[in-house]
């Protein structure tokens, strides 16, 4: 079994963002940058099948600048066995990168790809999806469960009001919830082996796919700001305020 | 112009949500098609045809859309889609599934979450958990996106019946199968269509007394929700999460209770009309968003709340 994780490095999901002072885009300049965290479930799902699968490989992709190098070594030292980066100059939209997966699937074969469901950087939601159409395979999104049932894949998806139980043939993209498991941490020896595992980077110019930009990003701007609030010290007055200042309830 | 919306519905019930996008496509044109696609769901679209807004129902009755699967449905939205300038549907869990992949068939580049329409092409939508807004143009022919349905009011009107179109085309590629459904068995209203939400937080401690919340909920004719905390912790079913990965909510009134104000959960409640928080620490980030805070332990709140809405 050959699993595929495309990871993405994004900001720190404790940093909160700001716009350049020109409002041309996010300054990222100073930004603290990890792995995206649902790409690090999507991550510990694959090491999970691994884990009960003696024949089994996790391979780390990253569509990405040069220091995105450093999440895939994250992956591996969590205990993907390989990496693979498709360096880029500047980031790509989600259609180009999952046209330069999709190469990679052709090259690689996967079983199954693992995705985490969105960056929290662009919160997009696509690129799993996009390369699902892509490559033509079914789709298994928001996965709160994964089981591996010979050669179907069993998944719980987290809907809205509920959730679903799909059933998808291998090779199949799958992406990861928040509450699919909890990553583990990866530990000091296995951050030192990781330095060793491969990882082979490629230039974006060797897949020979279309990355033309179909946006413009016109601005970045802050939403609008909620007023200030004020404190009330009692139940007595919030529901007086409530009842006859905000008219929200009778 | 001509927009194509992907109605969701389910039961034979049209997903309120659609009446959103109605509203988001009438900023782009007055030619809205709305396809109901689906599996003995004919009810639904005649049902339609009286929207306000809404010029031409098209019909795909067929057992291999009964699932609504992404894959079967991207494939038929994709053979209409050379026909419109637009296609939308609503910015949820249907949504953001089918899309994508639709995006990917016609090699666009989909938008995710749009807040605005300020043109036929450029598009405002949420980035970095909704702490900042980007403003972007698409330069696609057809232009692919899930719309914020908490950012445009439902279309209420009904008006005379459009024209019904009954296509035949059918994409049954067995690419996945649906095995169970498991719907929430709550019996408040939706978190995404209530006007007043009550959220827990970790502090709650336990699904026992998340009680207290709920029956707060029922005297205020609201929903429930919660943080990712309480949720990881089991208190209550995932599909209460309110933030950057659960629901975006933005009722009349948002009360935050033991929740700290963590900018993922900020994301999903801030455009609330009026929001309170409830929390022991009078430095929570919540107080920064809140209209009106009480600085109070909520397992002293919540009961005198209960008393004195009568
Ligand atoms: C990728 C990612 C996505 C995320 N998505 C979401 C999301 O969608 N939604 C979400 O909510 N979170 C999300 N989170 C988690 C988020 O960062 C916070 O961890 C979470 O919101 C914290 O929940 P909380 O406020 O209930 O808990 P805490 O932060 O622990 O806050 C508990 C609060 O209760 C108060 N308190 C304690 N006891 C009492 C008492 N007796 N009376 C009154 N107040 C009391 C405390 O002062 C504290 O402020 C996400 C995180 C990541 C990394």
């Amino acid at each position: 079994m050959k699993i595929l994780v495309p990871v993405k490095r994004v900001i720190d999901y404790n940093v909160k963002a700001r716009p350049k002072d020109d409002g041309s885009d996010v300054d990222l300049s100073l930004a603290k940058m990890g792995l995206n965290p649902f790409c690090e479930i999507a991550i510990e799902a694959a090491l999970r099948i691994k884990d009960e699968n003696d024949q089994c490989e996790v391979i780390a992709v990253s569509v990405g600048e040069k220091q995105a190098q450093e999440q895939i070594r994250t992956a591996l030292a969590m205990g993907a066995d390989r990496g693979i980066l498709v360096e880029v100059d500047s980031p790509l939209e989600p259609l180009a990168v999952a046209k330069c997966l999709k190469s990679i699937v052709d090259r690689e074969h996967p079983d199954l790809l693992i995705f985490g469901k969105q960056g929290i950087d662009n919160d997009n939601n696509q690129t799993g999806q996009m390369v699902a159409g892509l490559c033509g395979y079914p789709q298994g999104t928001f996965c709160s469960t994964i089981d591996i049932i010979g050669d179907l894949v069993a998944i719980t998806r987290e809907i809205d009001g509920g959730s679903e139980v799909w059933e998808l043939p291998l090779p199949a993209v799958l992406t990861a919830d928040l509450r699919l498991n909890e990553p583990r941490y990866a530990s000091l020896p296995n951050i030192m082996k990781a330095k060793k595992k491969p990882l082979e980077v490629m230039a974006l110019g060797d897949l020979g796919v279309d990355t033309r930009p179909r946006q413009t990003l016109l601005g970045v701007s802050l939403p609008s700001e909620r007023k200030p609030g004020i404190k009330v010290d009692s139940v007595t007055a919030l529901i007086e305020k409530l009842k006859n200042e905000a008219k929200v309830i009778l | 112009m001509k927009v194509l919306i992907i109605a969701q519905h389910s039961e034979g019930v049209l997903d309120a949500t659609t009446l959103n996008v109605v509203r988001a496509a009438l900023a782009v044109s007055e030619d809205i098609s709305l396809l109901v696609a689906g599996s003995e769901c004919r009810a639904v679209a005649e049902d339609a045809r009286y929207l306000e807004g809404v010029t031409n129902v098209i019909l795909a009755d067929h057992p291999c859309y009964e699932s609504l699967s992404a894959e079967n449905l991207a494939s038929l939205v994709a053979e209409l889609a050379p026909s419109y300038s637009h296609i939308l549907a609503s910015a949820n869990t249907f949504g953001k599934n089918v899309m994508p992949r639709l995006a990917a068939l016609l090699d666009v580049q989909p938008l995710t979450d749009v807040l605005y329409i300020e043109d036929v092409d450029v598009f405002l939508r949420p980035i970095y958990a909704g702490n900042l807004i980007a403003k972007i143009q698409s330069h696609d022919k057809v232009k692919a996106m899930t719309v914020r349905t908490s950012a445009f009011p439902p279309v209420t009107q009904r008006t005379e019946a459009c024209s019904l179109e009954v296509v035949d085309k059918v994409f049954d590629l067995q690419l996945s199968r649906r095995i169970k459904i498991e719907v929430g068995q709550s019996e408040r209203p939706d978190l995404g269509t209530a006007k007043v939400v009550i959220s827990g937080g970790r502090a709650i401690g336990s699904s026992e007394n998340f009680k207290l919340l709920y029956s707060l909920a029922e005297k205020l004719d609201g929903a429930v929700g919660a943080s990712r905390a309480a949720v990881d912790a089991g208190f209550v079913p995932y599909d209460l999460q309110v933030g950057q990965s659960g629901r975006v909510v933005a009722p009349e009134l948002y009360i935050a209770v033991g929740i700290s104000g963590a900018i993922q959960h900020i994301a999903g409640m801030k455009d609330s009309k009026v929001v309170v928080a409830i929390n022991k620490d009078a430095d929570a980030p919540i107080f920064d968003i809140a209209d009106y805070g009480l600085v109070a332990d909520l397992f002293d709140v919540l009961p005198e709340l209960e008393a004195q809405l009568c």
